[in-house]
């Protein structure tokens, strides 16, 4: 999903979460109204706003373990030490958030996607930064999420090759 | 990859266990609405000299008010660095109903502001003269009460998120809300005192708290949700 700054692209993945009121229309989840379904929507939703989520007098690990727990799932110790590892983060699980450069927090938080079992993913801005190795690897990310039958949405201001799959574009404000 | 799923306690531990070890890290934010408490119910006795049949009749009703005001303190922050930092939004999008979510956030609050206040409050009824028996139903109604305070304040700080002079509207939200509770709390401790028996105070704290869990967790989801939007 692409467009200016302003014309409404946070607006609409906060509605797709069920964040945001609707005004008109609906959003369905597997043909039934999300309002309905929060529950069972949710399981299968990863949600990733301009907000990181972490907690930053936690540490590293700390964070991962809560938003597991949140998503209802006990963190796989190991499984968090590859996607930390994949992200650049080795050797620092055990640091605090707050001692982390904006774009290593932003790979935390980012690392989480490797965790998690959700089926549909909703990104807003997650390029952004992300240095070019970064963007790579978090391509790559949703290229293999596509690839075992999940759903991605994001919104980014540059163009990013995601594996083989041609995405849909969206350009809001035209 | 394999995931081992958490049940329903495990996640409301979890959000217990990060407050725990937050407060931990944080100890002044804990701490100071306790010394908030000792400094305003020793004031009294400063203030109003060492009448002693005068500060007897006062004490039941300073501390609690004095313990009231000190729970007040640290609710502000209940939700503030959460709303701040995204991890709201991410509460509210887990598959874990938001209402237990914040239930097991107000008994953390109770765990790290009201515990200690009905601990400490034996030592500050001391200062005020209150023999043992007195001291006893104190605690008793202290424990009752301040679990209520902790659900009842939640609702008014997810209504306050956000908005500039949270902490004024607060308390203008909550007080009046908290005055039953400082009725049949302070109520308590006099109606003992006077041979009347405790047991009816106590069973009506006891009504309040329950209610409380029920409802209040509703009402903070309900009132975080509209907060977020």
């Amino acid at each position: 999903m692409t467009g200016a700054n302003g014309v409404g692209k946070t607006s609409l993945l906060r509605m797709v979460c069920g964040l945001a009121p609707i005004e008109t229309g609906r959003i369905l989840w597997n043909e039934t109204p999300i309002q309905s379904q929060r529950d069972a929507f949710y399981q299968d939703l990863f949600y990733l706003g301009h907000a990181n989520a972490l907690q930053e007098s936690m540490t590293v690990m700390e964070n991962l373990r809560f938003r597991c727990a949140l998503a209802g799932t006990a963190l796989d110790s190991d499984a968090a030490l590859a996607a930390l590892g994949m992200f650049g983060l080795k050797g620092r699980q055990h640091q605090l958030v707050k001692h982390l450069s904006q774009g290593l927090k932003r790979r935390v938080a980012l690392s989480r996607l490797a965790l998690s079992p959700a089926r549909l993913w909703v990104l807003d801005e997650p390029f952004v930064a992300m240095d070019d190795a970064g963007v790579r690897l978090l391509a790559d990310l949703v290229a293999t999420h596509l690839g075992r039958d999940g759903l991605a949405v994001l919104t980014s201001h540059q163009q990013v090759d995601i594996g083989s799959i041609a995405p849909q574009l969206l350009e809001l404000g035209k | 990859m394999s995931t081992r799923t958490l049940g329903l306690g495990g996640v409301l531990l979890a959000v217990l266990r990060r407050e725990v070890a937050l407060a931990m890290r944080q100890k002044g934010e804990v701490l100071t609405p306790l010394v908030f408490f000792v400094v305003i119910a020793s004031l009294f006795p400063l203030g109003i000299g060492p009448e002693s049949a005068l500060l007897l009749r006062m004490a039941p009703g300073v501390l609690w008010v004095s313990a009231l005001l000190a729970a007040m303190l640290s609710l502000q922050r209940l939700f503030a660095t959460d709303y701040t930092d995204g991890s709201l939004e991410q509460m509210v999008l887990s598959s874990t109903p938001l209402s237990l979510l914040v239930a097991a956030k107000a008994l953390s609050h109770f765990l790290l502001s009201g515990l200690p206040l009905v601990l400490m409050a034996p030592v500050l009824g001391l200062q005020f003269g209150l023999d043992s028996r007195s001291l006893g139903i104190l605690m008793l109604s202290l424990l009752l009460g301040t679990p209520t305070l902790s659900l009842i304040g939640a609702i008014g700080a997810a209504l306050t998120l956000g908005v500039r002079g949270a902490g004024v509207l607060l308390s203008l939200l909550t007080l009046p809300l908290y005055i039953p509770v400082l009725i049949f709390g302070a109520g308590a401790v006099e109606a003992d005192a006077a041979g009347l028996g405790a047991n009816g105070h106590l069973s009506l704290l006891a009504a309040l708290l329950v209610l409380s869990t029920f409802f209040a967790p509703l009402a903070t989801a309900t009132a975080l949700r509209i907060s977020l939007e």
